[in-house]
């Protein structure tokens, strides 16, 4: 005898209502931050699918670069950067851009990347980069790690334009104390 | 059954994804004015549920959400 399993009966969409308004009448705006640390394809999608579908519903989203993030922000032109060997040995590994990104598994040498890239475009789901000029044009902040632009030898003019000035740990820990919501991708 | 409305401005999103539907139409809607009107189309099956909650968070009024056949149809007026 076989069990038939029946799916649970879908709820209804529950939107939940909107906040009380403040004082003033003024619905209070709500706040995302995102630590952009890894750099990783499906990470690099999640961070750029949350920010702009944030910034979309006027949130205010800033995401701060740091580490493997920050290969995200250099411009797709800068194929090394770096001052050191060790540096340059960082981008030869790694290439800078947020077109190189690569999967965290099933790379294979960028065979991963170039197939999930074309099961996108058959279900016309955005690429990155393309999600990412969409944030910036829904007013999302870029912000780079100071930190990590130093240990790896990029300098500002490498990344894109209408990138934010570096901040520290202490700025970005600001930003994100005062968010309704942060996530560390 | 769909009521006419004057619209503005059309965002054509059929055959796209999440969240592209709702992105676009953010980015199409900050180029019209408060009271304008935008029409939009998607294949998206999620984005009916979707433009309930971007309307609400947003403010800007969803008048009408209809489907033909495969492809929704929502209008929106803006805050």
């Amino acid at each position: 005898m076989t069990a038939t399993l029946t799916r649970p009966e879908v709820p209804t969409p529950l939107v939940e209502e909107l906040d009380e308004p403040e004082a003033d009448g003024a619905v209070k705006v709500k706040e995302l931050v995102i630590v952009a640390e890894s750099g990783d394809l499906e990470r690099t999608w999640a961070t750029t699918i949350l920010a702009s579908t944030a910034a979309a519903g006027e949130m205010k989203v800033s995401i701060f670069f740091t580490f493997w993030g920050l290969f995200t922000l250099v411009r797709p032109e800068v194929r090394l950067t770096g001052t050191n060997w060790m540096q340059k040995m960082l981008a030869m590994m790694n290439r800078p851009g947020i077109d190189h990104a690569k999967l965290s598994k099933l790379n294979f040498a960028g065979m991963g990347p170039w197939m999930m890239k074309k099961l996108a475009k058959q279900y016309g789901v955005a690429e990155p980069r393309e999600l990412l000029e969409m944030a910036q044009a829904l007013g999302v902040r870029l912000i780079p790690c100071q930190m990590s632009m130093d240990m790896m030898g990029i300098t500002a003019d490498q990344l894109i334009d209408g990138v934010e000035p570096a901040v520290g740990a202490a700025a970005a820990l600001e930003l994100m104390t005062n968010a309704d919501a942060s996530l560390f991708i | 059954m769909t009521v006419t409305t004057n619209v503005t401005k059309t965002v054509d999103a059929r055959g796209l994804s999440c969240p592209l539907p709702i992105v676009k139409t953010a980015l199409a809607i900050k180029e019209i004015g408060s009271g304008d009107v935008i029409e939009v189309l998607a294949t998206d099956p999620g984005s009916t549920k979707d433009f309930i909650a971007w309307s609400k968070t947003t403010g800007h009024e969803l008048v009408e959400s209809t489907v033909d056949g495969k492809v929704f149809r929502y209008i929106l007026r803006k805050k």
